[in-house]
């Protein structure tokens, strides 16, 4: 447990990739099995056992912890298990006792966990925690609970395995469906100990190739003739699989662009996919809501995603629908090596083939030069986008010869997001962030002025928790502390009124209409622009400006 | 018999202020640091190293006129008896204690000790904290929480000793406060064994060669030639935690960016400027520190001035003491640098 909470305390201040490897390959050097293996697991997030709720932990903590005392850490620090185990005072050292036992293993841990019943936990925990030093505890908790979230991503565990014996990480991403925890025969495999294990996942998921944001300066260097457009339509991006088991029997996936299971949460296209005539594919699109052949909003989509259970008359009044931008995989053969134009003349063809109407093609965009490009990305209705505009949340351009990599390569896939709106709101309430920002006062809600029975006053309209600098951020941690007029729990009120507060310019995709918003709008993916430090509050925008954008499509 | 005013804390019978933000014609200041130690007043009153440092800092001409009180020595002001003792915080820190004449003829006089910054642990630059019995005690709570508990310096030292083994060829920058932290790794370097130069950021160089003028021993220490950055590989260089972010960082090779504070213990604040080698060294009491000095002193009412206050008192009021914060603004604001990392210098 010991060399493991090192590793993860090394990493998490460890900012270079390539050094996280080292840690890393030297971690799975020189760790035995199935230590390594499980510590592995715990990094691909796939140990399986019962997470302990935080409140078991909080609870735990209760009973060594002044509980007010708790509560001023815990709101200093932000993070439950860092705060647990700093607090966690250290265990009396009788003579003798303790001497015997063998140090805390992560198999021991885990094993325990995997067997034990819910009542046994915090008694469990107890035991570990007056067993383990400051990090060891931190570690202990952050595994128990399950927020792991240590900044390495599966693919560099991954690729720190294959560096045992000069195998890639695709080659271990290859036989990782099938291997369980604590892979030992991966390690032998790898260490050429062993031979190779095998296992074909029959419904994979492939990293998607992602696009970066485009910069007005990086036209200049771009030949418009080797590219392509697209709409970058609005809802989730998705890719949708569908095999073979070994006994015939067809399964079929959905997942998230980080490759989140979310078959689930979509019956109907889970139908709908098995339905087709292709056996064996994997394709890439996007997830929107289509009533009557038009694109609904994205705000209809996370109508349907906040539902919980999914119900009949939700299926009903939320069609669900893909819209497909690339073909990864037909039958036995991998497409992605194949120029862009390729794969989307397979796309096409399979689209066509299947004659679906919950699939269709994402269209094309024609142009000439950049410039009929950006008529398009200023008015998409007139450019073929027409009753679906609303839907558009911009341009993708590929590189006609473009081959589909994952991650988010340079060059070959750019995305042009349509102009942001901006508006001019107060400070009114600030809130901690999570992760690395857990300890600041990172996330703001703001407000602008509205005149109701009660007269003129701020109405929140949002929520922001990025777009500043990190040298920002301290500056309104230090703003907020220093102007807090009220606590609620988490949640500070920032002094807000005519004559002071603080304007931040917020910049945002679009607005909802919202019954569950006092102000009646929501905005989408709302940012901090720019922080207003010279401008006065009551110069901030009105909600009049905000209703105005709501008649025009947003 | 002390009252806070906008400029800071006060005492009307004898007409003078303690650590006062702003300019007043009378100061007792308890340390060098310059968020208690501020330029403009009228007369200056502390330790003859604080009023040193004072000179070093802001030069003679900014700092009013000077009257050194050696630690133990009683001066009268109105009717108050003032005298400084040692706070342990940084070289020539003290605190300040105040006798005021009994309420009644017969009775004892009644005490109160302003702490200014001071922490409890071993300082091979300063001279110990020493515990001023007292009726009210006005404590600094920076680290006023029970998360804070602060490692032995030995170690986060033997850290960065095995650090720099570990990559022998890249540089290992630590930011540390340029008053009393900078010089205080030195010296704890040095006590480990540590024998090569010592190299520094230019805005150190003064207040070491001060240290070294009142005789505190740092070995061979170097200012950084700037061109030599690039040869510095394997080298320990102390500089000011501003410039850990700066352009003049990344001159060295492959730096590994190191942090001596006590905020460090919270590893997002760690995460958040962007360090890779916290080093919990503190010069301000930790948790237990904080309490166990309050109970010593035996004081029976607590001001606590700044930090993290409302812990402290709600624990002091727990303990029976009549306890109130001060939320005194202004102090954490080490050269009005907006960074959160010199608040606890
Ligand atoms: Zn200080
Ligand atoms: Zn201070």
């Amino acid at each position: 447990m010991n060399r493991f909470a090192l590793l993860l305390d090394r990493l998490g201040y460890e900012p270079s990739r390539l050094n996280k490897l080292r840690l890393l390959v030297d971690y799975f050097r020189t760790v035995p099995d199935p230590e390594r293996g499980l510590a592995l697991a715990a990094m691909t997030d796939a140990l399986v056992f019962t997470h302990a709720k935080p409140n078991v932990v909080r609870a735990l903590a209760a009973t060594r912890v002044d509980p007010h005392l708790f509560d001023l850490s815990y709101d200093y620090v932000g993070d439950l298990s860092e705060c647990v185990a700093l607090l966690w005072p250290a265990p009396p050292r009788e003579p003798g006792i303790g001497h015997n036992r063998p140090p805390l293993t992560l198999s021991e841990v885990v094993m325990t966990l995997a067997t034990a019943g819910k009542l046994e936990l915090p008694r469990l925990i107890a035991e570990w925690l007056d067993l383990l030093d400051e990090t060891g505890r931190w570690a202990l908790l952050k595994l128990i609970t399950g927020s792991l979230r240590i900044g390495v991503s599966a693919r560099l565990a991954k690729t720190a395995v294959g560096e045992l014996g000069g195998r890639t990480a695709n080659e271990i991403e290859e036989v990782w469906h099938g291997l369980r925890p604590p892979y030992v025969e991966l390690f032998a495999w790898v260490e050429g100990r062993g031979e190779r294990p095998d296992a074909v996942d029959p419904a994979p998921f492939s990293p998607p190739m992602l696009a970066h944001p485009i910069e007005e300066r990086d036209f200049a260097a771009l030949d418009p003739a080797a590219f392509r457009a697209e709409w970058k339509w609005d809802g989730i991006r998705v890719q949708a699989s569908r095999g073979l088991e070994a006994d015939g029997s067809t399964v079929v996936r959905l997942f998230s662009r980080t490759g989140e299971d979310v078959s689930d949460s979509f019956p109907d296209l889970g139908e709908m996919l098995a339905t087709l005539p292709a056996p064996r594919f994997s394709l890439d699109g996007e997830l929107l809501i289509v009533r009557e052949g038009l694109v609904q909003p994205f705000g209809v989509l996370q109508q349907r995603l906040n539902r919980r259970t999914v119900t009949l008359k939700l299926l009903a009044d939320f069609p669900a629908h893909i819209r497909a931008y690339d073909l990864l995989r037909l039958g036995d053969k991998d497409l992605r090596a194949l120029p862009y134009t390729e794969r989307r003349e397979r796309l096409a063809a399979f689209i066509d083939e299947a004659g679906n109407p919950a699939l269709d093609l994402s269209p094309l965009v024609a142009f000439t030069n950049w410039d009929d490009l950006a008529a398009a990305r200023r008015d998409p209705a007139s450019a073929g986008g027409g009753p679906d505009a609303e839907a558009i949340e911009g341009l993708m351009l590929k590189r006609a010869d473009s081959p589909y990599l994952p991650g988010r390569p340079k060059g070959p896939w750019w995305k042009w997001k349509r102009e942001p709106f901006i508006v001019d709101a107060v400070m009114m309430y600030a809130q901690r962030g999570s992760g690395k920002r857990s300890s600041f006062y990172s996330d703001y809600t703001f407000g602008v002025w509205r005149s109701d029975a009660e007269g003129e006053g701020l109405v929140p309209v949002g929520k922001a928790y990025s777009g500043f600098t990190d040298a920002e951020l301290v500056k309104l941690d230090r703003y907020v502390r220093n102007n807090t007029v009220n606590r609620f729990g988490p949640v500070r009120e920032v002094v807000h009124g005519q004559d002071e507060g603080l304007v931040l310019e917020i910049a945002f995709e679009g607005l909802n209409p919202s019954t569950r918003h006092k102000s009646g709008v929501a905005m989408r993916f709302p940012r901090v622009a720019r922080i207003r430090w010279d401008k006065p509050a009551r110069e901030a925008d009105r909600i009049e400006t905000l209703e105005a954008l709501l008649r025009v499509p947003a | 018999m002390i009252v806070l005013a906008p400029e800071g804390l006060y005492c009307p019978s004898g007409d003078f202020f303690v650590d006062p933000v702003r300019p007043v014609a009378r100061a007792l200041i308890t340390h060098g640091h310059g968020d208690h130690a501020r330029s403009g007043h009228g007369a200056v009153l502390a330790t003859p190293e604080t009023i040193g440092i004072m000179k070093v800092r802001y030069g003679a001409d900014r700092i009013g006129t000077t009257q050194a009180v050696k630690p133990g020595e009683t001066l009268r002001l109105g009717d108050v008896a003032v005298s400084f003792h040692p706070a342990g915080h940084v070289y020539g820190s003290a605190q300040v204690r105040m006798a005021f004449p009994p309420r009644a003829p017969g009775r004892a006089p009644v005490t109160v000790v302003v702490s200014g910054d001071y922490k409890r642990e071993e300082d091979p630059t300063c001279r110990p904290f020493e515990v001023v019995p007292c009726d009210v005690f006005v404590t600094e709570a920076t680290f006023g929480l029970p998360v804070f508990r602060h490692s032995r310096t030995e170690d986060e030292i033997a850290k960065l000793l095995a650090s720099q083994r570990l990559f022998p060829e890249r540089a290992h920058l630590v930011g540390a406060y340029v008053l009393g932290k900078a010089q205080r790794v030195m010296a704890l370097l040095r006590r480990a064994g540590y024998d090569r130069p010592i190299y520094v950021h230019g805005a150190v160089v003064k207040l070491t060669n001060f240290y070294e003028n009142e005789g505190i021993r740092l070995g061979d220490v170097r200012r950084v030639d700037p061109k030599e950055r690039p040869k510095l590989g394997g080298e320990i260089v102390i500089c000011p935690p501003s410039a850990l972010q700066d352009l003049w960082a990344r001159k060295f090779p492959d730096p590994v960016v190191g942090f001596a504070s006590g905020w460090m213990r919270v590893r997002n604040r760690a995460r958040q400027k962007g360090v890779e080698l916290p080093l919990v060294i503190s010069d301000h009491a930790d948790w237990e520190a904080l309490c166990t000095t309050v109970a010593e002193t035996g004081c029976s009412k607590l001001l606590v001035t700044h930090g993290e206050a409302d812990a402290l008192v709600y624990w002091a009021r727990s303990q029976g003491i009549e306890a109130e914060p001060l939320h005194i603004l202004g102090y954490g604001d080490e050269d009005a640098e907006p960074e959160i990392a010199e608040d606890a210098a």
